[in-house]
């Protein structure tokens, strides 16, 4: 069995993102990327899956200008076997990458294709469900833990109710969630390594994508800030202020 | 003419408060004609509830054993089916809402609008993006339906007073089979559901265990509030992952929130940013928590929490 792992290119989460003063965008420009948090995680998932024996292959996808084999070549280093960069410029949207995995799904038939649950620029949290359905196979999003038996999959998953298993036929879409693992460092010599891995370079166009779009964005502002609050020096002041603003 | 159609979220027996605050975002459409769609295996409850719920126009119940359970795969497709006749669907941006909507918005063939949390017209909203560190306008083009979840922390939970007609809907699909409702966890917490809790109590990492969190839940008792969160808590596993608040956790706007122990990461922060007014007890003064509360005090809270118990 082969698992598709997506990567996205993110702003680092360590980062505050500000505003460009004139509202045209977010500052990106000499700011740490990194591969979206979620997607490290689903990567580390594949990666123990192959490691216990039960997958063959892990194959690393992004969507991107050519700056996102960065992020390829570091999850080459965590231990994935190769890397597919589809090129693409300007926005792409979730509908128009979920189409883009369609096309990878129908070339390589992996039995997972494992994405992160939201990518932490956009926060849209859709593209896992969005390839689920135009590939018409089952979903198990925001996953807590994976197991697998038999051709099926059984999925922990984080709902606002607590954890919910659900099982799904292979093959299925999966998407990680914060606990599913905690993922791996990697070493210097897999980084050499991960060099000499191969790297497919396919553009939307090769794959034959049509480009779902729909929605612009119109002017982008920072989010109201919290005016400056007041330091008390004791419960009992913090009582009273309490009292004062009616809310005990 | 445009129309709106909201899922309804429920358990069976009672109708989510998410759906009356999705409710609230449809009417700032300013569009009259507003629908409720009830999927469920007895749907006859949860639509009168909807029923009354002020400024919708009809509920549509569609019954079938299936919808016991929610499973994406089998909701999906009978959303697309109803989806036809209108210009806006719409659900609660809760893990229900997250699950099940894109999938349906991929069937019909479009983008989602994710997490509105303000309505500028018909087709323009405002939406967080970078854990709610800027802001977007975005703009759906004519000629495309609207599919959008709603942040229910950003909308008041709409009133009662209403009386929609009930008219039942036949379900379209079929079980697709690849995909199995096994069990749910967790939920039986007691106290206030912390999604919609006017009074919010959360503890961070520095509770240091599960019976460190006993103060954090014995003030929340005595102030009958709910219990939250933040992740380092939840990961170290003093507390069940339905407990979490921030970006990849609940989004909860209390009257009131008492971050205990808590740094003030931009990930936690961004799950109390409507908060009414928050309060800080962190014994570190540097700690960016206190750039955000109303209210702030350094200490121990092994210290300063039960003397405030005692005296609220
Ligand atoms: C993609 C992503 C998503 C995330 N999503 C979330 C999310 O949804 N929610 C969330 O909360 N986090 C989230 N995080 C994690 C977040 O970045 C922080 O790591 C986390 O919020 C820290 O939790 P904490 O404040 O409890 O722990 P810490 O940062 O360790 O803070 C503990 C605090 O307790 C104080 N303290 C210690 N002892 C005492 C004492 N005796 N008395 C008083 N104060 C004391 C310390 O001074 C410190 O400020 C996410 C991270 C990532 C990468
Ligand atoms: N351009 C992209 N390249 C690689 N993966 C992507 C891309 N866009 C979305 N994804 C994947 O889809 C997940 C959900 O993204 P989103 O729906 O945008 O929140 C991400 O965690 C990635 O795994």
């Amino acid at each position: 069995m082969k698992i598709l792992v997506t990567l996205k290119r993110v702003v680092d989460y360590n980062v505050r993102v500000r505003v460009k003063s004139d509202g045209s965008g977010v500052e990106t420009d000499g700011v740490k990327m990194s591969i979206n948090p979620f997607d490290e995680i689903a990567l580390e998932e594949a990666l123990r899956i192959k490691e216990r024996g039960e997958a063959e292959e892990v194959i690393v996808v992004s969507i991107g200008g050519d700056e996102v084999q960065q992020q390829l070549r570091t999850g080459l280093a965590m231990g994935a076997d190769r890397a597919i960069q589809v090129s693409a410029d300007g926005d792409v949207q979730p509908l128009t990458a979920a189409r883009t995995f369609l096309k990878l799904v129908e070339k390589e038939e992996p039995g997972i294709v494992f994405l992160g649950k939201q990518a932490i620029d956009d926060d849209a949290n859709q593209t896992g469900q969005m390839l689920a359905a135009l590939w018409d196979r089952p979903q198990a999003t925001f996953a807590s833990k994976v197991e697998l038996a038999d051709g099926k999959a059984t999925v922990a998953r984080e709902v606002d109710a607590g954890l919910e298993t659900i099982e799904v036929d292979l093959p299925a879409v999966l998407t990680s969630d914060l606990r599913l693992n905690e993922p791996r460092f990697v070493k210097l010599p897999e980084i050499m390594k991960a060099k000499r891995k191969p790297l497919e370079t396919l553009s939307l166009e090769d794959l034959d994508v049509e480009r779902a779009g729909g929605i612009t964005a119109q002017a982008y502002e920072p989010p109201p800030q919290r005016g400056g609050g007041k330091m008390v020096e004791s419960v009992d002041e913090l009582v009273s202020e309490l009292k004062s603003k009616g809310l005990l | 003419m445009s129309r709106v159609l909201i899922i309804a979220e429920h358990d069976g027996e009672n109708l989510s408060p998410a759906t009356a605050k999705t409710l609230t975002g449809a009417l700032g459409l300013g569009v009259s004609d507003i629908d409720i769609a009830v999927f469920a295996a007895d749907p006859s409850g949860v639509a009168e509830q909807a029923a009354k719920l002020e400024g919708v126009t009809r509920v549509l119940t569609v019954q079938h054993d299936d919808f016991e359970h929610f499973l994406a795969a089998r909701l999906a497709p009978e959303i697309k089916a109803l989806a036809g006749d209108y210009s806006h669907v719409l659900m609660p941006s809760t893990t229900y809402g997250k699950d099940v909507l894109p999938r349906a918005a991929a069937l019909i063939g479009v983008n989602q609008v994710s997490d509105i949390q303000e309505v500028i017209d018909e087709r323009t909203f405002k939406r967080p993006i970078y854990a709610s560190n800027a802001i977007v306008t975005v703009k759906v083009d004519e000629g495309q339906p609207v599919v959008a979840t709603i942040r229910t922390a950003s909308f008041a939970a709409a009133g009662e007073g209403g009386s929609a007609e009930i008219e039942s809907r036949d379900a379209q699909a079929e079980d697709p089979g690849h995909t199995r409702w096994i069990k749910v966890e967790g939920g039986e917490g007691e106290g206030p559901d912390l999604a919609t809790a006017p009074v919010v109590v959360s503890g961070g990492r520095a509770m240091g265990s599960s019976e460190g969190f006993d103060i954090i839940y014995s003030l929340a008792k005595k102030l009958n509030a709910a219990v939250g969160a933040s992740r380092a808590a939840v990961d170290a596993g003093y507390v069940p992952n339905e407990l979490q608040v921030g970006q990849t956790g609940k989004i909860i706007a209390p009257d009131l929130y008492f971050a205990i122990g808590i740094s003030g990461a931009i990930q936690h922060l961004t799950g109390i940013k409507d908060a009414g007014t928050i309060v800080a007890i962190n014994k570190d003064p540097e700690a960016p928590i206190f750039e955000v509360a109303d209210l702030g005090l350094v200490g121990d809270l092994f210290e300063l929490v039960p003397e405030l118990e005692k005296k609220v």
